[in-house]
């Protein structure tokens, strides 16, 4: 880490004014400790459609930093990364590469400056090979000839440089979410970019992959590539980062050295508010409970012999890695996977495979952490993806009663807070944060006794992770029996009263009470500690 | 990132009327400047009397496209429509020329059930083939458009299928020609089937689930929905108004041949496309698919009052509508 001469400790959040006067002056003060400023940005703004994403913005990278970009879901950060590397341009304001003013070429030309993104969602063709992928548009060819062979040594070389065991030759389709993401970053590296911009690059990275990840970024640094890491991983960036640039509402609030803010302050900065209680207070339910849910013997094709009960009223955790079954095991609870054999209770009636038809008129609802390709139709408005699994409700005959829906709809965003300009937007416009709370609002309106809810904050911000947790603890309160799913260890940590570790495929260990801590469980998830699982 | 839909940072953009679908308002502008450009090339055009035969002889078309703004809005196509009609035209015509039953009228009514239970089979085949066989529904209906079209020609012998008995032809001539309250029977028909189906798929939970199904599969599957269900009901409702179709077209040759609805697929296909709704699913349009099945019977009206344009150049331009129609879409969901 870096010190900076400039007292920038104070976290205390100026007015607007101030903001803009304390930037111009520590752009100038700022002495270059490790490289010189290649990027900035003086005073971007930027609106869509008329309304204005970015008040007049300041940004600056030096050579061999990492930058963090923090704040919440819509403040601007990935609009402001969509200005640095051309894919949108300014209303107003300049940027500057290497000290001279330029205006970025658009759809991904800047490339040829050396300035890369690795976008949230991936850019890759399902049916192309990882080194295809990687040569895509600068092939390496004699007379027309592709070099294959060259082509996959090189493609080896960056991977192993990367410590991934992805093969070269795989096709894209195949690879789990994390390994396309380590394709996205060796792409971005092949390329000798210079910048990078890196989007929630770790969200779907497990902590071994984040780790090795980590390790190439900052290898990379020392060797004078700068990065911009856009993250909600207060953890993360604390770590990585060598400096932190927090925006709210469009506003640009600080820039500071990392060593001298704490993931604490940079989310009080993030919401402006104290974050007094991010997780709700714990209530164990009651031991002679009833069983409202009880798996014996499951199996799916990766999971093995799933055993567990869930009691009224309980929050229970799932923990492990990503592609230990957990998601799997639910799904086929829920009845949207293939069981091979094992039998699912809710409450004491048997619940036939497959069939999620019965297991929500059972009262379990189950929400997806793919809210984008299996949570919402993107291109439907609120009211149309909030009442899609609970048409019945609305009418009778197959009628769907227009009054009834909009009832629901002005209902549920009272409830889950969801925060639009206007009710007619198309949920693939709205924020991921209010996406989430739209999804969770379409599955509870079911009004379900059991809930499965996956990755309940993935990709969201602080202030509706909050609200989350809160809606989740106040379910349970309630009566409703709560199983989460998440790679979030603080998350799981925070909310659950028991902890159910997976690993390839099995149940491993259940953790309880005093048991409930990152050291333990991840022993569990990485196999060096396993238990019998009654 | 680069398709700025769904990040994060997207600030909800206040929808204003100028971005209100245009997708949906725009086959009615190009129906109103075919008009003008009708009414300038010929003065009768315009008439009433010319409007009314051009929207009774599209009537065809535009209730097989309504059967196909279902199938197509939820995600699938239809290519055996065109050989559908020629396959239960001659079911129907050979069922009311056996006799079986002695009263005309009966005949006529027993013959038009026949005809919709054998459209609905038709479409349920098709259904099942694309769902349960998990055959693309390109390659799916390629097939039984060759199946129904070669059973029409064995059960004509290559030759046409007409309708014996005067009596029949005379009782069901007005179904096709006769006139109420001075609208034709045949608009009737396709006002009533359309209000039907706009009501199915805009005011009911199988219309939503239609849509839900067209635009994402795995979100209905997730959903609670009955994806494979939702998409076999759809072929069967395109069976169903094939068979309608039919029921109007029989009165009007009494008579039907192996050659019968030839290339009307494409001309359903092309009437749902330029009536706004998605190729790829997801949006219906109902009424934009009946404005598109008359555009499409404007323009040819409009070639053969004019002098400039030969007739015989009707097909290329059906076929350059459809492109063009695409490339509007296109640009216009760019624009909002």
């Amino acid at each position: 880490m870096e010190s900076e001469p400039k007292g920038s400790g104070d976290i205390v959040v100026s007015a607007r004014d101030d903001v803009a006067s304390a930037t111009h002056e520590d752009s100038q003060i700022m002495p270059a400790t490790r490289g010189d400023i290649v990027l900035s940005a003086q005073r971007i703004s930027k609106s869509f459609n008329g309304v204005q994403v970015l008040f007049s913005v300041d940004f600056d990278l030096r050579r061999g930093e990492i930058h963090a970009l923090m704040g919440e879901n819509g403040a601007g950060k990935s609009t402001l990364v969509k200005v640095l590397s051309g894919f949108e341009q300014p209303t107003s304001g300049e940027i500057f590469l290497d000290g001279k003013p330029v205006k970025l070429p658009p759809n991904g030309a800047a490339e040829a400056l050396g300035i890369v993104v690795i976008h949230q969602e991936f850019n890759l063709a399902e049916h192309l090979t990882v080194t295809e992928s990687l040569f895509l548009g600068r092939e390496v060819a004699h007379f027309g000839l592709l070099d294959r062979k060259f082509m996959r040594r090189e493609t080896r070389r960056v991977l192993d440089m990367l410590g991934s065991h992805i093969s070269e030759t795989a096709v894209i389709g195949s690879l789990t979410v994390a390994d396309k993401q380590m394709v996205e970053i060796a792409k971005a590296i092949s390329r000798d970019a210079r910048i990078v911009f890196m989007d929630e690059p770790t969200a779907v990275l497990s902590r071994g992959e984040t780790e090795a990840l980590f390790k190439q970024v900052r290898k990379l640094r020392d060797l004078g590539t700068s990065f911009v890491f856009v993250s909600h991983k207060l953890d993360e960036v604390t770590e990585l980062s060598d400096r932190v640039t927090v925006l709210r509402d469009g506003q640009w609030v600080k820039t500071a050295p990392t060593a001298m803010l704490d993931g604490e302050s940079i989310a009080q900065l993030m919401v402006g508010r104290e974050l007094s209680s991010l997780y709700p207070q714990k209530s164990e339910p009651n031991v002679d409970e009833t069983r409202v849910l009880s798996v014996v013997g499951l199996n799916t094709a990766h999971v093995r012999d799933a055993h567990f009960d869930l009691r009224k009223g309980e929050i229970l955790g799932f923990s492990g890695m990503i592609g230990s079954g957990r998601t799997e095991l639910m799904e086929a609870i829920a009845g949207l996977y293939p069981r091979v054999s094992g039998e699912v209770r809710i409450g004491n009636a048997l619940m036939p495979a497959g069939d999620i038809q019965a297991t929500a008129a059972a009262g379990l609802a189950y929400m997806t952490k793919d809210r984008k390709s299996k949570g919402l139709l993107l291109g439907s408005d609120m009211t149309s993806n909030l009442t899609l699994q609970s048409l019945d409700q609305h009418g009778r005959w197959g009628y769907l009663s227009p009054a009834s829906e909009r009832k629901a709809l002005a209902r549920a965003r009272r409830r889950f807070d969801i925060r639009v300009r206007d009710a007619s937007v198309v949920a693939g416009r709205m924020s991921g944060g209010n996406q989430q709370k739209l999804l969770l609002a379409k599955v509870m309106e079911i009004t379900p006794k059991i809930l499965i809810i996956d990755e309940p904050t993935r990709g969201i911000d602080v202030g509706t992770k909050q609200q989350i947790y809160h809606f989740i603890a106040a379910l349970a309160r309630e009566g409703c029996s709560v199983i989460v799913v998440s790679s979030e260890m603080p998350e799981i940590i925070g909310l659950c009263t028991r902890i159910v570790v997976m690993r390839a495929g099995r149940i491993v260990g259940v953790l309880e009470g005093d048991e409930i801590n990152e050291q333990e469980i991840m022993r569990y998830s990485a196999g060096l500690k396993q238990k019998a699982v009654a | 990132m680069g398709a700025n839909v769904t990040t994060e940072d997207q600030v909800e953009p206040k929808r204003r009327w100028q971005d209100v679908d245009l997708r949906a308002v725009a086959p009615f502008v190009a129906l109103a400047l075919l008009l003008l450009l009708g009414a300038m090339v010929n003065s009768n055009f315009i008439s009433l009397n010319n409007l009314a035969n051009v929207a009774t002889r599209s009537a065809f078309i535009a209730l097989i496209a309504v059967g196909a703004t279902f199938v197509i809005s939820s995600g699938d196509l239809d290519l055996s429509v065109g050989s559908m009609v020629a396959f239960v035209a001659s079911l129907m015509i050979l069922f009311m020329n056996s006799n079986a039953i002695a009263d005309p009228g009966m005949m006529i009514a027993a013959a038009m059930l026949l005809a919709l239970i054998v459209g609905a089979l038709c479409g349920l085949a098709n259904g099942l083939i694309t769902t349960v066989g998990k055959i693309e529904p390109f390659i799916a209906t390629l097939g039984t458009m060759g199946i129904y079209r070669g059973l029409t020609t064995w059960l004509s012998q290559g030759g046409a299928i007409t309708l014996q008995s005067a009596e029949q032809q005379d009782l069901y001539r007005p179904a096709y020609f006769g006139v109420i309250l001075g609208v034709p029977v045949p608009i009737i028909v396709v006002l009533a089937v359309t209000s039907v189906a706009a009501f199915v798929l805009y005011r009911m939970r199988y219309g939503r689930h239609v849509v839900a199904v067209g635009s994402n599969p795995n979100v209905a599957r997730y959903s609670g929905i009955k994806v494979d269900r939702v998409r076999t009901t759809a072929f069967v409702i395109q069976g169903v108004c094939v068979a309608i179709a039919v029921m109007l077209y029989v009165p009007r040759l009494g008579s039907t041949s192996a050659t019968t609805g030839i290339l009307w697929e494409l001309q359903a296909i092309t009437a749902v496309v330029i009536g706004g709704t998605a190729l790829k699913g997801g949006a219906s349009r109902v009424w934009g698919t009946i404005c598109g099945a008359f555009i499409l019977e404007l323009v040819g009206n409009i070639m053969l009052l004019s002098n400039f344009i030969s007739e015989y150049l009707i097909g290329a331009i059906q076929g350059a509508i459809i492109i063009i129609a695409m490339l509007v879409q296109r640009s216009l969901v760019r624009k909002s």
